[in-house]
C-alpha cells in the first residue's frame, strides 16, 4: 500500500486548506457545476484513496507552492506565442521556407507542454470541470440528435400509415428535445470556453490542424437551427399533400445536419484517440482530411450513431413513465403507455447492434495499435468491462421485465406466460457468464494486488468464447420476448403453410441458432485466444439471422391474423414504469463509463503518441474515482433531464387556461 | 394538487435513480478490486557511472514498467512471443531465413527487435493476414513508450544477464549526456529529499541561522527560534500559515531590525510543496 502520504500529512493539511480558501472565494456565480466540481476535488480523494495519495505525492513534486497558492495564475504563456514559436519546426518540415501557405491554418508540431503551461484558475480543477461539462454536453447531445432520428421516422410512419397517433407521438417527442436542444447548446459553449481556459495549448494545436472544420462546424449549427425550428414549428402548419412532405423533408435536412456535427466532432475525439497524417516524429504532415479520416473515426461514428439511437429511445420511454405515472385519465395513461412501448421499441432497436459496434471498435483500437488495445482489455482497466457487463446486465434484465410486464395488456398473452421463467433463467444466466472475469492481462504488481490470474472453474466462464454466448443468447432471448409480446393479442388466420406451420419453423430456427451459438461458444474455448476471437462472426451472423428470418416469417403467419384480446393500452403496473427508468440510468452511466475509459486509454497523453499531458492531472484515474464522478454527472444530468420533462406541462398549463 | 402530484412522481423517480447509481457505485467500490493504473513513466535519469547490476535492474524495472513490455510478452493472454532466453536465441534469429534485418550481433538483433519489430517475427506472432511478415509490435523508441538509447541498452542488458550471457552493451559513465538526449527535463533540479538539503538548496542559510545546519548568516532573522515566536507574530494567522506566508511573501511581514527587500520573493516559483513541507516542519520543530 501506498503510505507514505502518512508522512506527508502536514501537506494534506496545507491543501485541505488551500481548497478551503479557495472554495470560500469562488464566487456565486461559478453556478453549480463549479462547486460541485471543486467539492469533486475534496471528496475524490479518500474515496480513491490509494491513487490520490501516489498522484498527490507525485504533484507534490512537480507542483510549485506559489501555483498551488495562487488565487489567480494565468497560462504562463498565451496559446498563440507557444503555438508560433513551435510553428516554424514545423514549417520547415512541413514545407518549402517562403511556400505560400494554402490555407490559414498551418499544421505545426505538438508543444511540449510543462506543468507551468496549464493555467491554474481559482475554484476550479481543469480536468474534472472539463470532464462535467463535456460528459453533460455529450449527454446532452447525444439525445437531441438521435430524437430527431426516430422523430423523422415515425413520422413517416404515421404518413405512409395514415394513423394520426404516430404524427402526434412524433410531435411531442420532438417537443421534448427542445428544451434539450438549448441545454445541449449552452453546454457545449461552455465546454468550448473551458477548453480554451484551461488547455489553451491543445486548443492551439488541435485548431492548427482542424481550424476550417471547425469553423464549417460551427456553422452547421445554423444549420441545424434552420431546419431545427422550420421543422418543430411547421409541424402543425405542413400536414397534409406537399406540404407534408416538404416538412419530412426538413426532418431530412435537420437530421443530416445532426449527424454531420456529430462525425465532425467524433473526428477530434478520434485524432486524439488515434492520431492521423502525422509523421515518426509526431509532425503533423497531411491535410485536414488526413486527420479526420483516422483508424477509429468511423468506428466511434458508427458506435455513437447506434448508441445515440438506444439512448434516445431509453430518454423518450423515461418521458413516457413519467407522463404514464402522472396521468389523470385513462386516454392519457393508454396513450403514453403506448408511447413508453414505442420508446423502448426504439432503445432495443439501438441496442441489440451495439455490442457489435462496439467489437469492431475494439477490434480496430487493437488494429491501431495493440498496446492501446491491451490497456483498454487488460491492466487498469479490465475490471471495468466487468461493471460494464453488470451494467449492460441490468439494461437487458430491465428491458425483458418490461417486455413481460407488458404481455398483461392482453387477455391472449396468457398463453405465452409459461415462458417467462424459462427466459428468465437464460438471461440471468447469460448475465453471471457475462460479468464472470477470467484472465486479466496485468503486470505482475496488479497480478499481487489481484491475488491470482483467474478461477479455475469460473474462470472458464470468463474467457470470450463464453462472453460472447452469453452476448448472443441474451440477445436472441431478449428478441424471442419481443416477438412472444408482438403475438400476444392476434393469432393466424386461414391454412396457408406459413400460417399452420410457420410458429413450428420459428422454433425450429431459434433451437438450431442456440445449438449453432453454443456449439461455436464451446470449441471456440479450445483453441488459441487470437483464433478463437474470429470465431465470433458466426455466432453473430447466427444471431442476425435469427432476428430477421424470424420477423420475415412472422409476416407471413400474420398476413391473416385474428385478435386474440385487444392490447389494453395503460394496463401496466407502477413497476413496469420503472423497469424504464432503470434502462435510462443505466444506460447514462454506462455512457458515462464508456466516455471516461475511451479517454483514459490514451493514458497520459492529450494526443496519443503525440501531445503528452504535463499537466498535475495526468494521471489515469482509478475505477472508483471515475465512477464518483460520473455518478455526479449523471445526477445533474437527471435532475436537467425532469426539469426538461417538466419544461412542457408549463406550456400545456398556459395554454389549457387559456382556453377556458 | 396535481403540481404537487407531479413534483412528488419526480422526487421519487430522482429518489429510484440515486438507489439504482449508489448501487453501481457500490458495486465498483466494493465488489471489484481496486487496480491503480501505473502513473505517468518517466524517463529513467542517470546521474552517475553505474554498475553492471544497476543497469540491470535498471532494464528489469523499465522491462516491467515503463516499457509495457510484459503488456504483451507475458504468459497471460500469449499474444507475443516469451523473451526468456531471447538473448541466446538472437544469434540463431539472424540465421533464419526470413529474417529481413541488417544485425551482426545477438546484442543488434534484441535492439532492431525493439526499434524495427518487423525485421523478424516469430511464427505465429504477426499481424493477422501478413503471414507473419509485420509485428503488431509498436517502436519502443517512438510513439506512446518512446525508450531513450540508454534505456534501450538497460533492457538488452537485462535479457543479457538473465540469459546467461556476457552484457556487452556499454555502461553508463556518469559522463555528461549528449544535449539532445539530456534536455531540460535532465537538467531540472532534483527535489530535495531533507529538511537540510532543502535549507541549503534554497540558500537559507546565507541569511538565517536555521535548526539542524551549522552554518549560519546573519542578515536575515534566527529560525531556530521560529517554532515559538510564529504563532503570534501575526493576528488570526497560525505558527504554519505564517512561516508559509514568510516564505512566499517575504515582505508581509518584516521582523523589527531587519530591512525588507533583502529576501527574495521568487521562492514560490521554485520550491514544491514536498520542501515546502520540510522546511516548515523542521522550523516549526515537527517531526
Amino acid at each position: 500500500m501506498l503510505n507514505g502520504f502518512g508522512e506527508n500529512m502536514k501537506v494534506e493539511n496545507m491543501l485541505q486548506k488551500l481548497k478551503k480558501q479557495l472554495l470560500q472565494n469562488c464566487p456565486l456565480v461559478c453556478g453549480s457545476v463549479a462547486v460541485l466540481a471543486l467539492l469533486m476535488v475534496v471528496s475524490i480523494t479518500p474515496f480513491g484513496a490509494g491513487t490520490g495519495n501516489a498522484t498527490l505525492k507525485s504533484a507534490l513534486d512537480m507542483v510549485s507552492v506559489q501555483q498551488a497558492w495562487a488565487n489567480e495564475a494565468p497560462a504562463a504563456a498565451p496559446a498563440a506565442p507557444a503555438v508560433a514559436a513551435a510553428a516554424p519546426a514545423a514549417k520547415a518540415e512541413a514545407g518549402k521556407p517562403g511556400e505560400k501557405a494554402p490555407e490559414g491554418w498551418q499544421p505545426i508540431a505538438p508543444p511540449k507542454l510543462e506543468l507551468k503551461d496549464y493555467p491554474v484558475v481559482k475554484g476550479f480543477n481543469s480536468r474534472i470541470t472539463v470532464w462535467f461539462i463535456a460528459q453533460l454536453h455529450l449527454f446532452f447531445g447525444a439525445f437531441v440528435l438521435a430524437v430527431p432520428i426516430f422523430v423523422w421516422l415515425i413520422e413517416i410512419a404515421g404518413y405512409t400509415t395514415k394513423d394520426i397517433r404516430y404524427d402526434h407521438m412524433a410531435h411531442e417527442l420532438l417537443k421534448v428535445a427542445m428544451t434539450g436542444f438549448s441545454i445541449a447548446a449552452s453546454f457545449g459553449g461552455l465546454l468550448t470556453m473551458a477548453l480554451i481556459v484551461f488547455y489553451p495549448q491543445l486548443m492551439g494545436y488541435l485548431a492548427s490542424i482542424f481550424g476550417k472544420v471547425m469553423i464549417y462546424y460551427a456553422l452547421a449549427f445554423f444549420v441545424e437551427s434552420f431546419f431545427l425550428y422550420t421543422y418543430y414549428y411547421g409541424w402543425d402548419k405542413m400536414t397534409d399533400g406537399n406540404s407534408k412532405r416538404i416538412h419530412i423533408g426538413l426532418g431530412l435536412g435537420l437530421n443530416l445536419a445532426g449527424i454531420f456535427l456529430m462525425m465532425v466532432s467524433n473526428s477530434w475525439a478520434s485524432f486524439m484517440m488515434a492520431p492521423s497524417g502525422i509523421d515518426d516524429a509526431g509532425v503533423f504532415k497531411g491535410d485536414v482530411w488526413a486527420a479526420m479520416n483516422g483508424h477509429l473515426w468511423n468506428p466511434i461514428n458508427i458506435h455513437r450513431f447506434v448508441a445515440n439511437i438506444a439512448y434516445g429511445g431509453s430518454v423518450c420511454g423515461a418521458y413516457s413513465a413519467y407522463k404514464f405515472l402522472t396521468a389523470k385519465t385513462p386516454q392519457e395513461k393508454a396513450h403514453y403507455d403506448w408511447m413508453g412501448y414505442t420508446a423502448f421499441f426504439i432503445a432495443i432497436i439501438g441496442l441489440i447492434p451495439l455490442p457489435f459496434a462496439g467489437y469492431w471498435l475494439t477490434k480496430e483500437i487493437y488494429d491501431y495499435s495493440q498496446q492501446m488495445g491491451i490497456t483498454l482489455m487488460g491492466g487498469a482497466f479490465a475490471w471495468l468491462f466487468i461493471l460494464q457487463a453488470v451494467l449492460i446486465g441490468a439494461i437487458f434484465l430491465s428491458a425483458n421485465y418490461y417486455l413481460w410486464c407488458s404481455l398483461g395488456r392482453s387477455e391472449g398473452s396468457k398463453r405465452y406466460t409459461f415462458m417467462i421463467k424459462p427466459m428468465g433463467i437464460v438471461i440471468v444466466g447469460a448475465f453471471l457468464a457475462w460479468f464472470t472475469p477470467h484472465t486479466l492481462v496485468m503486470n505482475s504488481k496488479e497480478l499481487i494486488q489481484i491475488g491470482g490470474a483467474h478461477h479455475p472453474l469460473l474462470g472458464k466462464l470468463g474467457v470470450m468464447a463464453a462472453k460472447n454466448t452469453a452476448v448472443n443468447l441474451l440477445l436472441i432471448t431478449t428478441f424471442a420476448g419481443f416477438q412472444i409480446f408482438k403475438r400476444s393479442s392476434i393469432a393466424a388466420k386461414g391454412d396457408g403453410f406459413w400460417a399452420q406451420n410457420g410458429t413450428y419453423v420459428q422454433i425450429g430456427l431459434y433451437a438450431a441458432a442456440i445449438s449453432n451459438v453454443l456449439f461455436l461458444g464451446i470449441y471456440s474455448y479450445y483453441l488459441p485466444a487470437s483464433v478463437r476471437i474470429g470465431l465470433s462472426v458466426p455466432q453473430v451472423c447466427t444471431t442476425l439471422t435469427v432476428l430477421f428470418v424470424s420477423s420475415i416469417i412472422d409476416m407471413k403467419i400474420f398476413k391473416e391474423k385474428q385478435t386474440v384480446g385487444e392490447v389494453q393500452w395503460g394496463n401496466m403496473p407502477v413497476r413496469s414504469q420503472y423497469a424504464l427508468f432503470t434502462l435510462t440510468i443505466g444506460f447514462t452511466w454506462l455512457m458515462g463509463l464508456m466516455g471516461y475509459v475511451r479517454s483514459a486509454i490514451r493514458q497520459h497523453w492529450h494526443v496519443y503518441t503525440v501531445m503528452r499531458d504535463n499537466s498535475a492531472d495526468a494521471f489515469t484515474p482509478t475505477l472508483p474515482y471515475a465512477a464518483t464522478v460520473v455518478t455526479c454527472i449523471v445526477i445533474i444530468f437527471i435532475a436537467l433531464v425532469l426539469f426538461m420533462f417538466w419544461m412542457p406541462e408549463l406550456a400545456s398549463k398556459k395554454k389549457t387556461s387559456g382556453n377556458h | 394538487m396535481e403540481g404537487n402530484k407531479n413534483i412528488t412522481e419526480l422526487g421519487k423517480i430522482l429518489g429510484y435513480a440515486l438507489v439504482i447509481m449508489f448501487a453501481f457505485v457500490g458495486f465498483t467500490k466494493f465488489g471489484i478490486p481496486l487496480v491503480i493504473p501505473e502513473a505517468p513513466p518517466v524517463e529513467e535519469k542517470i546521474t552517475g557511472a553505474m554498475t553492471k547490476e544497476q543497469f540491470v535492474a535498471m532494464g528489469d524495472k523499465i522491462f516491467h514498467g515503463k516499457g509495457t513490455c510484459t503488456l504483451c510478452h507475458s504468459p497471460v493472454g500469449g499474444r507475443a512471443p516469451l523473451l526468456d532466453g531471447v538473448a541466446t536465441r538472437a544469434p540463431e534469429r539472424i540465421k533464419d531465413p526470413r529474417y529481413k534485418g541488417k544485425a551482426k550481433s545477438g546484442e543488434e538483433y534484441i535492439r532492431e527487435s525493439m526499434m524495427e519489430p518487423s525485421a523478424y517475427v516469430v511464427a505465429g506472432f504477426g499481424k493477422p493476414g501478413t503471414n507473419d511478415s509485420v509485428s503488431p509490435m509498436p517502436q519502443i523508441n517512438k510513439g506512446s513508450i518512446g525508450l531513450s538509447d540508454v534505456e534501450i541498452n538497460s533492457v538488452i542488458a537485462y535479457f543479457q544477464n538473465a540469459g546467461g550471457i556476457p552484457v556487452t552493451v556499454p555502461l553508463p559513465t556518469g559522463a555528461a549526456p549528449a544535449p539532445a538526449a539530456g534536455g531540460a527535463e535532465a537538467a531540472a533540479p532534483k527535489p530535495a529529499a531533507t529538511a537540510a538539503e532543502a535549507f541549503n538548496k534554497f540558500g537559507c542559510v546565507t541569511c538565517h541561522k536555521v535548526p539542524g545546519v551549522e552554518e549560519a548568516g546573519e542578515l536575515g532573522p534566527d529560525l531556530t527560534k521560529v517554532a515559538k515566536l510564529a504563532g503570534s507574530r501575526k493576528p488570526g494567522y497560525s505558527a504554519q500559515e505564517y512561516v508559509i506566508e514568510s516564505i512566499l511573501k517575504p515582505n508581509a511581514y518584516v521582523v523589527k531590525g531587519f530591512d525588507p527587500d533583502i529576501m527574495p520573493g521568487d521562492l514560490g516559483d521554485k520550491i514544491t510543496m514536498s520542501e515546502m513541507n520540510l522546511i516548515v516542519n523542521a522550523l516549526l520543530g515537527k517531526k
